[in-house]
């Protein structure tokens, strides 16, 4: 038996050649045999390569249902004419690469995409470009698969009539990585999505969040830049999410923040860069999370943080030039602040350990009573709300007083420091 | 009238306090400028000088020139000049000349910068329209409260405590208000109340051109919904008209009834 399976182990590598060998590519192009991309994949075997030579194709609903590797030249055209789906990949070890897929129009029955893969297994999506999509990229029930280096240009211009860029719903183990999104609703949007990775993508100017994650549990983000977006980063109903050495820019308005945290729990935070948002972290009902090592410069309020927060710590995070450093609306349980930099912070260190000697509070008066009557942010920037927090800072009456850095770092923390 | 304004024009342009007061925000906007790249800090730091300074310099300089020239007035009162044309003449000298020197002061870096052609335009207007602004309209006030009291010590004492209910504890009402009834919607009533104090009505129209305005939330909607449209910015404009002309018919009327 042993000696049977070893033979089998040894010729494996010979079946493996062989179907190489017989693995065929086919050509597209206008002037070939097939000169539609859905008529070379229905001959297509298993295994086979196709190769789509330059050239605008006009053509919607094509079935991937065979293990193919579809390689564009020069990215040639797949232009679904605003009517329906375009790419369906329903088998598993399908790979797509340097197509161009556009024009796929809006539909409120049907989540149309211009790729779609549905309960399929080690896909892979790369290097593609997909514009004026409804749903650009959309992972259904799938697995282990790949989303890298594409870039998808949506023209969303409102909400309620356009699609997410990357979506995907019951997937598990997916890479995406390294894409750029814009000009879509979401940039990339997860449901029910469990260990996956999401690095190195570029979300920018979407009209609702660069990265949507919903009841999404033991996923990692990091490397990526959200910039300009309705919100950054919404994180929702989620668990045991790692979010680090992302870059959080400009995402600046009335209603938007850089990261909003609901109902997360278990999660980490740290080294991301919080950079000019009108919200930094906005933070809901959210349990058991580390931030650490993080920088907050030129936000509007680094930290919001309403009701029913416990076990949040913050430290050695860098408070710069925020308006408003913390707002919190309850005083939470167990949350703690400890080692971080504050710039508005005016103590001293007489034994020079580089820790303050007289704890700071970061929640202003004003930052307090803004949360009580939001109304009274009329007063913003006027001398006598200047007056106020100065006394209130002098002698503390109605802000919460247990919420304070009894140790601040006299100096902004800087990461080089941690590896010594 | 015109000869009267002429003269005290003249006569202040001339006098070393305008050269200081020219000095100082010549100085002031170039090292900002200097210090900062940020536009929108600088803006920040110039409204909160706009907003403190110039109200309380304002005050402060009509009432000295008022005191101070007030035997040069007995003796124009003498001659058969009207009597709201000498009062009137002298007002707009001094909130002229107070305007002249904020305008060439702040005026200049923003040229030497090229912030007139830049997008920031509407900001900077609006920060030098709510400067002059403010300029004629404490010193309306202090010359006001000066025909009114003889009393050197006691004008310069109302005439502080007008700068500082409207420049500081007229925000401490209004948050009392707020924060009493904060059950009800507010906006509305925020903003009414806002219209009315000219210090807290420049401080939104800045505050409302600036990035910041986004942390003002639904709040900020409101104000920029209604201030932002034409018809806001005519009647902020027309509240802001209505606070000169009130030190101006006040004072006209005193001057008729005053017995020297």
């Amino acid at each position: 038996m042993k000696t049977l399976h070893i033979a089998l182990s040894a010729l494996l590598p010979l079946f493996a050649l062989f179907a190489e060998a017989n693995a065929k590519t086919i050509v597209v192009c206008a002037d070939c045999n097939y000169c539609m991309p859905g008529d070379a994949i229905a001959v297509a075997e298993a295994g086979d390569t196709i190769l789509i030579k330059p050239g605008t194709y006009y053509e919607t609903n094509i079935e991937v249902d065979k293990a193919l590797t579809i390689i564009g030249e020069n990215f040639p055209v797949i232009d679904g004419q605003m009517l329906d789906h375009i790419i369906t990949v329903t088998a598993d070890s399908v790979s797509i690469r340097g197509l161009q897929v556009q024009n796929v129009g809006l539909s409120f029955i049907e989540d149309r995409a211009a790729i779609r893969i549905e309960k399929a297994r080690h896909f892979k999506i790369i290097d593609n470009k997909v514009f004026n999509a409804f749903f650009a990229i959309y992972a259904a029930n799938s697995t282990h698969g790949i989303i890298k280096g594409n870039e998808v240009r949506g023209e969303a211009v409102e909400e309620m009539t356009s699609g997410n860029a990357i979506h995907a719903w019951y997937c598990t183990h997916l890479d995406i990585e390294d894409n750029e999104l814009y000009g879509h609703r979401d940039g990339i949007y997860l449901e029910f999505v469990h260990h996956s990775r999401i690095f190195g993508n570029k979300s920018h100017n979407n009209l609702r969040y660069g990265l949507h994650f919903m009841f999404s549990n033991d996923d990692q983000y990091y490397d990526n830049v959200f910039r300009n977006n309705g919100a950054g980063v919404a994180v929702m109903f989620s668990k045991r999410i790692l979010m680090h050495d992302n870059l959080f820019i400009n995402n600046w308005g009335r209603s938007s923040y850089g990261l909003l945290l609901k109902e997360i729990n278990d999660a980490e935070i740290f080294h991301n860069i919080f950079d000019t948002n009108t919200l930094g972290i906005f933070i809901e009902g959210s349990n058991r999370i580390t931030y650490r090592e993080n920088d907050f410069l030129r936000n509007g309020w680094a930290i919001k943080m309403h009701g029913g927060c416990t076990d949040n710590h913050f430290t050695h995070n860098n408070f710069l030039q925020n308006t408003f450093d913390i707002a919190a609306e309850a005083r939470g349980v167990d949350n703690s602040y400890d080692e971080n930099h504050w710039s508005e912070y005016t103590g001293y260190d007489l034994d020079k350990d580089g820790l303050g000697d007289v704890p700071f509070r970061p929640v202003k008066l004003f930052s307090y009573l803004v949360n009580q009557t939001p109304e009274s942010i009329v007063l913003l920037r006027s001398p006598f709300v200047g007056l106020l927090n100065f006394s209130e800072k002098a002698s503390p009456i109605f802000t919460p007083t247990d919420l304070m850095d009894h140790t601040p770092l006299m100096k902004p923390f800087s990461r080089d420091q941690k590896i010594q | 009238m015109n000869k009267i304004l002429k003269y005290s024009l003249y006569d202040l342009v001339r006098s070393r306090w305008m050269f200081f007061y020219f000095g100082f925000f010549l100085l002031f906007t170039l090292g900002l400028f200097w210090l900062s790249p940020d536009i929108s800090k600088v803006a920040i730091s110039m409204m909160n000088i706009i907003l403190i300074l110039v109200p309380l310099i304002a005050t402060m300089f009509g009432l000295m020139y008022f005191y101070n020239s007030r035997e040069f007035t007995e003796l124009l009162l003498a001659q058969p000049i009207p009597r709201q044309h000498i009062f009137l003449g002298q007002y707009l000298g001094v909130a002229g000349s107070l305007s002249l020197s904020f305008l060439l002061g702040m005026g200049v870096p923003f040229l030497l910068y090229g912030l007139t052609a830049s997008s920031d335009i509407g900001l900077f207007l609006t920060l030098l329209v709510s400067g002059v602004l403010l300029s004629f309209i404490f010193s309306g006030i202090s010359f006001y409260i000066a025909l009114k009291n003889d009393n050197r010590i006691r004008g310069f004492g109302l005439a502080i405590l007008v700068w500082l209910l409207l420049a500081v504890a007229y925000d401490g009402f209004l948050l009392l208000g707020l924060a009493h009834f904060s059950d009800y919607p507010l906006e509305k009533y925020a903003l009414g109340a806002s219209l009315f104090n000219p210090i807290d009505l420049s401080r939104i129209l800045i505050l409302l051109k600036l990035d910041i305005a986004a942390l003002m939330g639904f709040t900020g909607a409101v104000f920029k919904k209604f201030l932002g449209s034409n018809l806001g910015m005519i009647i902020s404009l027309i509240v802001l008209l209505f606070w000169v002309l009130l030190p101006l018919w006040s004072i006209r009327r005193a001057s008729l009834r005053k017995d020297f």
